[in-house]
């Protein structure tokens, strides 16, 4: 699993892969008539955070993610993040550093990017989950997702949901049946109007080139969309899918601003 | 969840709207409206199952005492008669 | 209920701690002021939590008002923490961020309009999965639009402390206003205990707790400008001093330099040490001083 978007960068990169802190690897990317800036999370059975050496989002790769955002945005870069991240990290020494204020910087240079007016485009490939996908992927503009196995959105590890919430795991998944927002089926996590575009894929392990080939049409088409879209996360509520799938947020959003004074 | 709707006579109206408690454990909220009808309207929605006549105890005692017209609703986490009493009290003084 | 109290400085105190977050929002605003926007009888829900079987709020656990703070428009956010331990859910956190956007596009045309979050929540209400992260997306998002234009001032005063997504909003937040009961991080400590086991974390250790999350700790570190007892008029006070300090040359987030001085090589550290480590100032965000508004005003406001 961790091996997936190691994968994808290679299949997509214009050149040299880079690891940077030993756990982001970093490489440019030739969409249409842009050069992008590929950024992926991959695991770091070496890393010196004991509780972030599974491809987790720690410190380390929070902090190293926004300078290597906020530094592909002054070269005026469209980013794409290659996502397959199982979680943030959990640990007492995350905790004592202050985890929750270097994933905001994360957040923040990604964000910053955007609103600026930088094409910003995730490329989910396996696992998008919590606070690793707030601090990786979650606030692009534009989200491109593959359709395969192994690929999952979800605000929480099952295991863990499980215990905290005190259910089974088989409980969960049956719930995953029924509601869209607990859903373990990407394309139905994408009715949910925050996925631009789902793409087939047989095995995201292993790419192939017609694969590789329509990612990149669709990281193309998707850099081109970001460039048009209204710049704000908000929009996401004027998507398409949105007006079934989040009907009570768009009522709430005119109901706030009926009220506004 | 379940879900009851009660209906008592009324003597005086609630005049005003008035909003008390929180959905939590052991908790209820209450929300409460002036309406056209002489009764009073409840609707209740519990988390726990299977306590009907409790609420219609509750509630009986609480309008027999307190025959106060209006559309009420009660949103219900476990909360005891006591507490349920206590809120529906709140919400009338609010409201009145 | 008696004044007896009234005139002695602990007893006569009202705390924050036990207020929701309606009569937070409401205290904070200057009286009179206030009014709320899709409150509990405009009845926009949760469309999730019944069929799970659970109850719904009328409010959705957000509650968003709108006011004056000593004369000034305000934006007030409040998560109850009483309901799913304040848990952000789809409606809750569509009310927060249009809020915050609304008050942006207010402050964009001269009209400034800060922010006060109430932060009491453990994050993502989980009950609403990937429509409660995407909830915290546009939350922040929406606060990155507005924080350079008017400050957007955290509170968080316990005891549900602010975790998860709330907790990286927290990491946004030009302010943070702290009490000792406070709690701010990512994971809390059960989250942890589950996910690597209690040698890791234990949950039940609140010295434990407190010394790495506590709000005491996170002032003394840095990561919090004002550490303020459990009273509305000391929040209120810092709250009115946070946004007259208005919006700094860099907030916190946007200092990688600063991260990566304090967390240069540090892999093993005891939390206790950390404090005279990294001091309460952040980089080159200017300390707070909280006698630079004189308290109590003047004019009584």
């Amino acid at each position: 699993m961790s091996d997936r978007g190691s994968a994808w960068i290679q299949a997509l990169a214009a050149g040299d892969v880079q690891r940077v802190e030993g756990s982001l690897l970093v490489a440019d990317c030739r969409l249409g008539d842009d050069i992008a800036r590929l950024l992926c999370v991959v695991e770091d059975s070496t890393s010196p955070y004991l509780r972030a050496r599974r491809g987790e989002v720690g410190v380390r790769e929070s902090l190293v993610v926004a300078g290597a955002v906020r530094a592909a945005a002054a070269d005026g870069m469209p980013v794409v993040s290659v996502v397959d991240v199982p979680s943030q990290a959990y640990g007492r020494l995350e905790e004592t550093l202050g985890l929750h204020l270097v994933v905001a910087a994360a957040v923040d240079a990604y964000a910053g990017a955007r609103l600026a007016g930088l094409p910003v485009v995730a490329l989910i490939v396996g696992s998008a989950i919590s606070g690793g996908f707030l601090a990786h992927g979650l606030m692009a503009g534009h989200v491109v997702a593959f359709d395969g196995p192994g690929v999952e959105v979800q605000v929480m590890k099952r295991r863990t949901a499980a215990r905290i919430t005190r259910r089974s795991v088989a409980d969960l998944e049956r719930l995953g049946y029924q509601l869209a927002p607990h859903s373990y089926d990407v394309a139905r996590w994408a009715t949910l109007g925050h996925c631009d575009r789902l793409v087939a894929v047989s095995d995201p392990a292993a790419p192939t080139a017609t694969e590789v080939a329509h990612v990149r049409e669709a990281l193309v088409t998707g850099v081109g969309q970001a460039r048009r879209a209204p710049r704000e996360l908000s929009s996401r509520l004027d998507a398409a899918a949105a007006a079934t799938a989040r009907a009570a947020s768009i009522r709430a959003r005119a109901r706030i601003r009926d009220q506004w004074f | 969840m379940q879900e009851l709707t009660l209906h008592y006579p009324g003597g005086q109206r609630v005049t005003a709207r008035a909003h008390v408690g929180v959905v939590g454990s052991g908790d209820c909220e209450v929300l409460v409206e002036p309406h056209d009808a002489t009764d009073a309207v409840v609707r209740v929605r519990t988390a726990v199952d299977g306590f009907e006549l409790i609420w219609q105890r509750v509630l009986g005692s609480f309008f027999a005492r307190y025959p106060v017209a209006g559309r009420y609703e009660i949103n219900d986490q476990g909360a005891t008669p006591g507490v349920v009493s206590l809120r529906l009290r709140q919400a009338v003084a609010g409201a009145t | 209920m008696t004044d007896r109290f009234a005139n002695d400085g602990y007893l006569g105190r009202r705390s924050v701690i036990e207020l929701g977050a309606r009569a937070r929002a409401f205290a904070l605003l200057d009286e009179g002021s206030a009014s709320e926007l899709c409150g509990p009888f405009d009845r926009i829900e949760s469309p999730w939590l019944s069929a799970q079987g659970l109850v719904p709020q009328s409010d959705d656990g957000m509650v968003v008002v709108k006011g004056r703070l000593a004369g000034h428009a305000c934006l007030v956010v409040a998560v109850e923490g009483g309901f799913h331990g304040g848990g952000v859910g789809e409606v809750g956190g569509a009310k927060a961020s249009t809020a915050l956007s609304l008050a942006a596009a207010d402050s964009a045309e001269g009209r400034t309009t800060p922010a006060v979050l109430f932060l009491e929540s453990g994050g993502v209400r989980l009950q609403e999965g990937t429509l409660g992260l995407n909830a915290i997306a546009e939350i922040c998002d929406a606060l990155l639009v507005l924080r350079p234009r008017a400050p957007v001032i955290g509170v968080v005063a316990g005891p549900i402390g602010a975790f998860g997504g709330m907790g990286i909003v927290a990491g946004l937040c030009t302010r943070l206003i702290v009490t000792r009961e406070a709690r701010i991080g990512l994971n809390g400590p059960e989250a942890i205990e589950v996910e690597a086991g209690v040698q890791e974390f234990d949950s039940c250790d609140r010295a434990l707790v407190w010394a790495v999350d506590g709000g005491t700790q996170r002032y003394r570190t840095g990561l919090a400008d004002a550490l303020v007892s459990d009273s509305i008029d000391d929040v209120r006070h810092s709250v009115i001093t946070a946004i007259a300090a208005g919006v700094p040359t860099r907030h916190r987030s946007e200092q990688l330099d600063t991260l990566h001085a304090r967390l240069d090589g540090l892999v093993e550290i005891d939390p206790a040490d950390l404090g005279p480590r990294w001091g309460t100032q952040f980089g080159d965000l200017p300390p707070l001083d909280l006698a630079s508004v004189p308290w109590p005003p003047a004019d009584g406001t």
